[in-house]
């Protein structure tokens, strides 16, 4: 029943504005007129799904699926969670799609130019399905801060960023992960163009040592809410206007 | 106190970045023997039911220079009009068809290109049709939450002049910043959909 309305509006308040001045890529990027607001159509309550038969068996493990000569360096942790919806309901079948920096904060990237060292073992990308309740984990190492040109002196919080597939074209969503208890969090620009501090922590991956795989690595629980859809006995009583 | 609706708040967006193709094409960057290819890049199969087209462009900000570091989505149904999702109830859409195509930006020139076929028509509600469109979302450094547009056909005049989510757009000197123009490039129709972020010629972006 209530996979089948159309999605909450985005709270676009909650978001961060697309014109943020203190990350100045976004001052020639920000669209400047009002965005048109449309209730959902077919087109966006429609979207790809993708098979298990997609992923290989090491897909979720960042630390082995780029391995030449041994595990990628650095501090071994878990990352894992469930995809919900608004309505607190969880999404499976979602394809998470993870990219992040090494140990020492320099990413595999032709146009990356950081000083810092590549680690031939770490290609820094991975993806994972959810399973029927919506959970998902990955294995990786815990990436580096790093340094980039927007003030002389900016640095990014250790971060992953993630990509969300969802069952519709309407909750597509790219965000990014942080690492509980790290100061730098809240020095960053990009960070804090999300207005709303509450906002903020929901990308704050809480440290849960109960779930720490014991002498291998430890574990941070991030849960990811995407849009959620209205019930359809009001669907059908709107249609009557 | 009164009863708690329990709802969630949506996870709050940040930029994709400058790297996005480590995650979303890795083999396109060189991150090669993860994945066997990345995902999207190929929509059209030999059995795949439509008109073959090109649709092509580039992405360009408030000082008219192309991006070259975005990543450009699409979904479309497919040449019946009917989407390949489980969420589609009105019928089964080509087997051979996804719907869904990814690309980045070309590192040098800003240019996207997808190889795909001409949709055809859905409809809106009480059954009225839309005119064929693809549907992007764009992502890119800078663009702190992803632009969802619409790509229209320059040779639907009639089907673009009934679509009611054209009719939508107040500012109907803005419509054209939806429709792309039809060309013939090495014998392939070829749409070509520039979008622009900002500027006189700025897109028209959903909240949709
Ligand atoms: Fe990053």
């Amino acid at each position: 029943m209530s996979d089948q309305g159309s999605f909450y509006q985005r709270d676009r308040s909650w978001h961060p504005p697309a014109f943020t001045p203190q990350y100045k890529t976004s001052i020639l990027r920000s669209p400047q007129y009002p965005l048109l607001s449309l209730e959902n159509t077919i087109s966006e309550l429609t979207g790809p799904v993708f098979g298990h038969d997609k992923l290989g068996p090491l897909d979720n493990d960042l630390i082995r699926n780029f391995a030449k000569t041994g595990d990628a360096i650095g501090q071994r942790i878990i990352v894992y969670g469930r995809v919900l919806d608004e309505n607190a309901r969880p999404v499976p079948g979602a394809l998470v799609e993870f990219w992040q920096a090494n140990a020492g904060g320099r990413y595999r990237h032709k146009k990356e130019t950081y000083l810092a060292p590549l680690d031939p073992n770490f290609g820094g990308c991975g993806r994972v399905i959810t399973d029927e309740e919506g959970r998902y984990w990955i294995r990786t190492i815990k990436p580096g801060a790093y340094p980039w040109p927007n003030g002389v002196n900016d640095w990014r919080p250790a971060h992953i960023h993630f990509s969300v597939f969802g069952h519709a074209f309407a909750q597509r969503l790219i965000s990014q992960l942080y690492f509980e208890g790290d100061p730098m969090i809240w020095q960053c620009p990009i960070v804090s163009t999300i207005p709303d501090k509450q906002a903020i922590e929901r990308l704050i991956a809480a440290l849960d040592r109960e779930n720490t795989l014991p002498m291998d690595a430890l574990a941070y629980k991030f849960d990811i809410v995407l849009r959620g859809r209205r019930s359809t006995m009001f669907e059908n009583r709107m249609e009557g206007n | 106190m009164v009863q708690k609706l329990d709802r969630l708040k949506e996870t709050p967006s940040q930029t994709a970045g400058p790297y996005v193709h480590i995650g979303a094409t890795p083999n396109w960057v060189e991150i090669t023997g993860v994945w066997n290819e990345d995902l999207g890049l190929v929509l059209v199969a030999p059995e795949t039911k439509g008109e073959r087209i090109i649709v092509k462009g580039r992405i360009f900000d408030g000082s008219g220079t192309p991006l070259k570091d975005a990543l450009v989505e699409i979904w479309q149904a497919d040449a019946q009009g009917l989407y390949n999702s489980p969420q589609e109830k009105r019928g089964k859409a080509d087997p051979h068809f996804t719907g869904w195509g990814r690309q980045p930006t070309d590192g040098t020139t800003g240019e996207y290109k997808f190889e795909t076929i001409k949709p055809g028509r859905v409809p809106y509600k009480e059954s009225r049709l839309m005119a064929p469109h693809i549907t992007f979302w764009i992502v890119a450094r800078g663009i702190n939450i992803g632009l969802h547009t619409r790509m229209y056909f320059g040779d639907e005049e009639k089907a673009n002049g009934e679509c009611p989510v054209l009719a939508r757009i107040e500012h109907k000197v803005r419509v054209p910043t939806l429709i792309a123009s039809r060309s013939e490039e090495n014998g392939m129709p070829t749409y070509t959909f520039d979008i622009h972020l900002q500027g006189e010629k700025e897109t028209v972006f959903f909240d949709i």
